[in-house]
């Protein structure tokens, strides 16, 4: 599968994330600019990386939800195509309304960068399925606009659904998070947001590569 | 044209910043603050008179970028 990271001003996890990409599938992944109106059609993954864009201007994510390459991957996103978003990306999946709810200032108002706990709650999604159900991963997180909400009925839909994919276990949660969500998945499962940062935890060199299973889910590779 | 624009939270949705400056009146000495919620104003400056078409468009404006309806509210003010 062909991977394609977003890159947008004010981004400063599209590095580590290209890196991580480049080294799990043995290829680069393809860059595309936030003034790019299409997505080449050999891509079967969009990753929009985190970061600051456009500063956390006016929310965060809100002003990259409204460039033009969104448009295009929003068209992505209905055909089907795999879209995976970490911490700002996850912001802007939820100002594009790809995925519902949104994320507040952390309840104890702090910038949080720490590692957390990871409770996989459905091991059975195009994102999570190298990990076996309720496995515990670590993993790092890296925020200031992380704490997960929605109303009663979305948290009811998504719990029925099987689409918290990531839970914050162990008493870790970090932000406040309602029910502890780390990471959740559209209607349709194509699409995944989460806060904490797996491209950080790829290989020995970080300390640990619990967030390699996410990448090789994604990206279908071959079990080793 | 002169507008402005006022965002609030939905109410039941979490505010911490709010939280936080309540708790900071409290201890400023202010009693009997029985909550704070932080919102945002956005003065917008329109190059016409129309009142019509003011309307319509900082409604859009508000729809799709000023506002994030999941958990703000907005209300427009033609000054």
């Amino acid at each position: 599968m062909k991977a394609a990271v977003i890159l947008l001003p004010g981004l400063n996890r599209d590095r580590d994330m290209i890196a991580a990409l480049t080294k799990i599938s043995g290829r680069a992944p393809t860059t595309i600019w936030q003034t790019e109106t299409s997505i080449p059609s050999d891509i079967d993954l969009i990753v929009i990386p985190g970061g600051f864009s456009y500063g956390d201007y006016l929310r965060c994510g809100a002003i990259a939800a409204r460039m033009p390459v969104m448009r295009a991957v929003a068209e992505r996103a209905k055909a089907g195509t795999r879209i995976m978003g970490v911490c700002n990306g996850f912001q802007i999946l939820l100002e594009m309304g790809l995925l519902p709810g949104a994320l507040m200032r952390n309840a104890n108002l702090n910038f949080v960068c720490k590692e957390v706990e990871l409770e996989v709650a459905n091991a059975q999604t195009a994102f999570s399925n190298r990990y076996e159900q309720g496995q515990i991963i670590r993993c790092p997180v890296a925020h200031h606009d992380g704490n997960y909400c929605a109303d009663d009925e979305t948290l009811a839909r998504l719990k029925g659904e099987h689409r918290v994919v990531f839970r914050y276990a162990n008493g870790t949660n970090p932000n406040g998070s309602v029910n502890d969500i780390a990471g959740i998945l559209n209607a349709s499962g194509n699409i995944l947001g989460m806060m904490p940062h797996p491209e950080n935890l790829i290989e020995p060199a970080h300390g640990g590569d619990h967030g390699r299973g996410i990448f090789e889910s994604a990206l279908d590779l071959a079990l080793a | 044209m002169k507008a402005r624009i006022t965002v609030t939270l939905k109410k039941g949705v979490l505010d911490p910043q709010g939280k936080a400056i309540e708790g900071a009146l409290g201890t400023l000495g202010f009693e009997g603050v029985g909550g704070v919620r932080q919102g945002k104003v956005f003065d917008v400056e329109l190059a016409h008179d129309d009142k019509e078409k003011a309307e319509t468009d900082l409604t859009a404006m508000c729809e799709q970028l000023l506002a994030n309806t999941v958990i703000e509210n907005y209300a427009i003010e033609i000054l």
